[in-house]
């Protein structure tokens, strides 16, 4: 019980610690793929530092809910960190909250994330919102479809329970885990607003999405919402590797929490590095192709479930 | 039960109050207070009966139909809607009380007093209370219809309570041909339940339930019957017109609790009175209620109007208990009781859910509407700033009600999500597939009810005002407030602590599954909601409550601490339009923000089309945009319906006017044709 919490400690500030650094990562990867050398690893790190240095400019009209949303956001999404295990299954608050409350509480940061847009009362904030709910409309049945097909297989949706079971080798490789893994990272770049979705550099009005909604924030609640969407980056990559490829990971009876740690850093690397392979490669989409993308995704999870009975017969 | 008696008297003897002392100026405090406290004695009760789980109390009256009386029966299930509907009259009439004063304050000072509004609303409030409670304790056909009935006119008589709204006529008239329409259905369904014996009471129906033709025949009357008071599409078309007509506390009633009185229907005959269920039964439960969920959310989407928007969210929710229905029957029906147990939970706890918030959020509604004088969300906005308290627990009722955790929504979300991934235990193939489906179609209609409400409340609540007055609007007074407060405070509560409630009406799940959601676990902490077979799922909304304020905390005390804490105010960048932009016009708009989802889900759904006006260069109107939709349950089900029957009744206008001769001729005929049927009948 104690080794759980301080693995639970350990953990909530590993996550804190690493989010910039992938986002860093990424964005270094992508760099160099275009041909550029790119800023160090460590610039969002200074980002971050120089944003919480600054002032805030409030707009007039700002209520008290947009100046608690970046903390309730911040919070939701650490605290989903907080449930996906890394480098050990053993941790105090798994019990807590299972998939289904992880992918809740990201719904959680997304509703005030959309309030705190519409606040101000700008278009911006409205655009950002709505297209923000309407993504989200699809890519939440999807990825909760997705933990439906891997709930068939593994009978669970607890994290722990899901990466010691992917963990003991009897399930093998599988149609249907190929689709989920699929349709999960589909909705990890949705919801990432990464391309071909959204585009975080970009502040073009007729393609953003999570930028737009943003808009009005700055300073310390921007660096709030901008570590946030970071710490949801390495969430997505953890969650992908805890279900699909959870091996090195500590369990309470056996493993060392070093090669949990060090297998959690290279599964983060090859994550960050094929997602900066795939945003070079691809174009990005108008806003209402989305719809099609997501669809997609839910389709394909629901398919790699329906396949499972059928390859099965559980 | 004398204490339940001495209660619902007390109901019927405040509606003769408030009709004899109309016209004194305490008939309203009288009223609602006296209601309130029948109500809160109703709910004493019921936590009593189900906490002290003594089994059903039963009486029979002697009043009614000579030969048979009146048997009233209690058991769990009675019990925890009777709660329901005791909590949703105790906070409706404290609301109610100080929106009927606020509205009457408003006429006199505007100068035209029409005469108290309240007065049509005050003897029939207490009295569709007193219905629905007859409805969940009737134990025999009889009273239950009669309660049934009782309940729906005294509810129509509120609705025609702002008879003076022009929409209003027309949404009585359609509940009311909806009510009646329900109420065949169920008369046949009671008439093949209780078979050639005659015995009308539900103990002799239980002992000796129809064959298996006729109880799918009863299945699919119930189903239609009880669906449509609930609000099951394509039956829910009275249902946006006729709850938001009424006034709000009223309104909340009939959307919280009577489409509550509706699944009590569907839960008595399908679990009790039917006997062993079949799959297929739970499979057609679970259709419907899927198609339901999600068309209701989308038809949600679609309105503009606060209560509208709130009755439609209404039909998503009662889709959704449909589904847990559905899946506790299948489970029921192929002998896992426990899984059984988990979906009827999921079941009631969405009834108790969705009563609190709905209620919760038509009081809003209610709130808005005695502050602003408007329901139009395009008329609203930057209420959180001058309605402050209304603001937060209007935000509490819209994250409820979105499914967000620590909240009560996502504890019933997710036992029902618990319950589906038990799907893969049941021997039927479509049903396997089929739940998946489901599950898919659950998960959608929850992201999509959050679209929804992130839009009435953003669009109310926050921004720039976008007409005069939602500018001008104040908060609301103390027992408006208080009668929020109240929902508020139980959503927070149900979804810290769900276990409490979830044991508290064991006895019914108990009573109609026979088995408990907890009944194979051999450990279960008070706190932690871990009921399923399956390993390691587990839920506790206290310690993510918990962790949540501690982390934000530690989080303001950390940033301001060591980061900069200085704030400046300034003007937001209005695209150019600031200063001269009064109605905020370069805000976005209820229709505006509901745009990308009506494009990629509406077109096919609705058959949803923006079309754009745009002026030539040159000339000075403006552009317009207009967008227009069909609601596919009018256009392809009740269209053709009513011009069918506008046709037959032409054409049978024709037999009034023919001699005596073609009538003795048709008559004739209809006699051997009768006789025809009996003889092939008989051989």
């Amino acid at each position: 019980m104690i080794a759980a919490v301080i693995h639970q400690v350990l953990h909530m500030a590993l996550v804190l610690a690493l989010a910039p650094l992938l986002t860093g990562w990424v964005r270094l990867v992508k760099s160099r793929l275009v041909g550029r050398r790119g800023a160090s690893v460590l610039q969002p790190y200074r980002d971050l530092a120089r944003l919480l240095r600054k002032e805030v400019v409030l707009a007039d009209n700002a209520s008290w809910l947009f100046r608690s949303v970046p903390y309730v956001m911040f919070t939701a999404i650490w605290l989903a960190a907080g449930l996906v295990p890394v480098f050990t299954t053993d941790l105090a608050l798994a019990p807590t909250g299972d998939l289904i409350a992880l992918i809740a509480l990201l719904g959680t940061a997304r509703f005030f994330l959309a309030l705190a847009g519409m606040d101000t009362g700008t278009s911006f904030g409205g655009i950002g919102s709505s297209r923000e709910m309407m993504i989200a409309a699809l890519a939440e049945p999807a990825m909760l479809m997705v933990v439906f097909s891997v709930a068939v297989l593994v009978r669970t949706t607890s994290l722990a329970e899901i990466a010691v079971y992917m963990m003991g080798g009897t399930v093998g490789l599988r149609v249907s885990l190929a689709l989920a893994l699929i349709a999960l990272v589909m909705v990890a770049i949705a919801e990432n607003a990464r391309i071909p979705i959204d585009n975080p550099a970009t502040h073009l009005e007729l393609t953003m999405v999570h930028e737009a909604m943003v808009l009005e924030y700055s300073g310390r609640h921007l660096a709030l919402i901008e570590g946030a969407a970071m710490l949801k980056l390495l969430l997505y990559a953890a969650v992908i590797a805890c279900v699909f490829a959870p091996w090195g990971m500590a369990t309470p009876t056996q493993g060392s929490l070093w090669i949990g740690l060090l297998s959690f850093l290279a599964k983060l690397a090859a994550a960050g590095a094929a997602l900066a392979l795939f945003e070079t490669s691809i174009a990005k989409m108008r806003v209402f192709r989305v719809g099609e993308f997501l669809g997609g995704a839910l389709l394909l999870s629901l398919l790699g479930a329906i396949f499972l009975y059928v390859s099965r017969g559980v | 039960m004398t204490l339940l008696f001495v209660a619902l008297l007390a109901l019927f003897a405040l509606a003769v109050v408030g009709v004899a002392a109309r016209r004194s100026p305490w008939v309203g405090t009288a009223v609602y207070g006296g209601t309130a406290t029948a109500c809160g004695l109703i709910g004493l009760w019921a936590v009593g009966a189900l906490v002290g789980r003594d089994g059903a109390v039963a009486a029979v009256l002697p009043i009614g139909v000579p030969w048979i009386g009146v048997h009233l029966r209690a058991d769990g299930v009675s019990a925890f809607f009777l709660l329901v509907v005791a909590l949703g009259g105790v906070t409706a009439s404290l609301f109610g009380w100080g929106y009927e004063r606020a509205h009457e304050q408003a006429a006199d000072h505007s100068g035209v007093h029409s005469g108290g509004e309240s007065g049509p609303v005050l003897p029939f409030f207490p009295l569709f209370l007193a219905g629905m409670s007859l409805v969940l304790l009737a134990n025999d056909a009889f009273s239950f219809l009669v309660s049934w009935e009782f309940m729906s006119l005294t509810s129509w008589l509120l609705v025609l309570s702002t008879h003076r709204d022009p929409d209003t006529p027309d949404a009585a008239r359609l509940y009311l041909m909806m009510a009646v329409l329900g109420t065949l259905c169920l008369l046949l369904a009671f008439g093949l339940l209780v078979g050639t014996g005659g015995d009308y009471r539900f103990d002799a129906i239980r002992q000796h339930p129809p064959e298996a033709g006729a109880a799918a025949l009863v299945v699919l009357l119930m189903v239609l019957g009880a669906g449509s008071k609930a609000g099951l599409v394509p039956l829910h078309v009275w249902l946006p017109l006729a709850h938001p007509a009424a006034p709000s506390h009223v309104s909340a009633l009939m959307s919280g609790v009577m489409t509550k009185v509706a699944v009590y229907a569907l839960v008595r005959v399908l679990f009790d009175l039917l006997g062993e269920p079949v799959w297929w039964w739970g499979g057609a439960l679970m259709a419907a209620g899927a198609v339901t969920a999600v068309m209701g959310v989308l038809y949600a989407l679609m309105q503009d109007d606060v209560k509208r928007l709130l009755a439609c969210s209404t039909i998503e929710n009662i889709g959704v208990i449909l589904i847990a229905l559905g899946l506790a029957l299948v489970f029921k029906a192929s002998h896992t009781p426990v899984i059984a147990a988990l979906a009827l939970s999921a079941a009631l706890l969405h009834v108790v859910n969705h009563s609190l918030f709905k209620s919760l959020l038509f009081f809003v509604a209610g709130a808005i509407l005695t502050a602003t004088g408007t329901r139009d969300l395009n008329r609203l906005g930057g209420l959180i700033h001058r309605m402050p308290t209304t603001a937060v627990l209007a935000l509490i009722g819209a994250a409820a009600i979105s499914a967000l955790p620590p909240l009560n929504g996502f504890v019933g979300e997710w036992l029902l999500f618990q319950a589906i991934l038990n799907a893969p235990a049941l021997p039927e193939w479509s049903l396997k597939i089929g739940i998946a489906v489901v599950g898919a179609a659950v998960a959608l209609a929850a992201a999509l009810a959050a679209a929804c409400f992130v839009r009435l409340y953003g669009i109310a609540f926050l921004g720039r005002p976008r007409s005069a007055e939602a500018g001008r609007a104040g908060e609301v007074g103390r027992a408006m407030l208080a009668g929020m407060a109240i929902p508020a405070a139980l959503c927070v509560a149900l979804g810290v602590l769900p276990t409490f409630v979830i044991r508290l009406f064991e006895p019914a799940v108990r009573a109609m599954v026979q088995a408990g959601p907890f009944d194979d676990r051999s450990y279960q902490p008070w706190i932690w909601l871990a009921p399923t077979s399956a390993i390691g799922n587990s839920y506790n909304g206290l310690i993510l409550l918990g962790m949540i304020a501690a982390l934000s905390v530690a989080l303001v005390l950390a940033i301001h601490r060591w980061a900069s804490d200085r704030v400046r105010r300034s003007i937001a960048w209005g695209c150019g339009h600031d200063g001269d932009d009064p109605a905020a016009l370069s805000q976005y708009s209820a229709s505006s923000f509901a745009q990308p989802i009506r494009r990629a889900f509406g077109g096919t759904v609705f058959n949803a089309r923006d079309r754009v006006e745009m002026p030539e260069p040159g000339d000075t109107r403006p552009a317009r945009l207009t967008v227009c939709w069909t609601d596919p349950a009018w256009a392809f089900l009740f269209t053709p319906v009513r011009r069918a029957v506008n046709w037959l009744a032409d054409h049978a206008d024709a037999l009034q006017f023919l001699t005596i001769r073609s009538y003795l001729t048709l008559m004739f005929a209809a006699l051997v044709v009768v006789l025809t049927l009996v003889a092939v009948v008989r051989s």
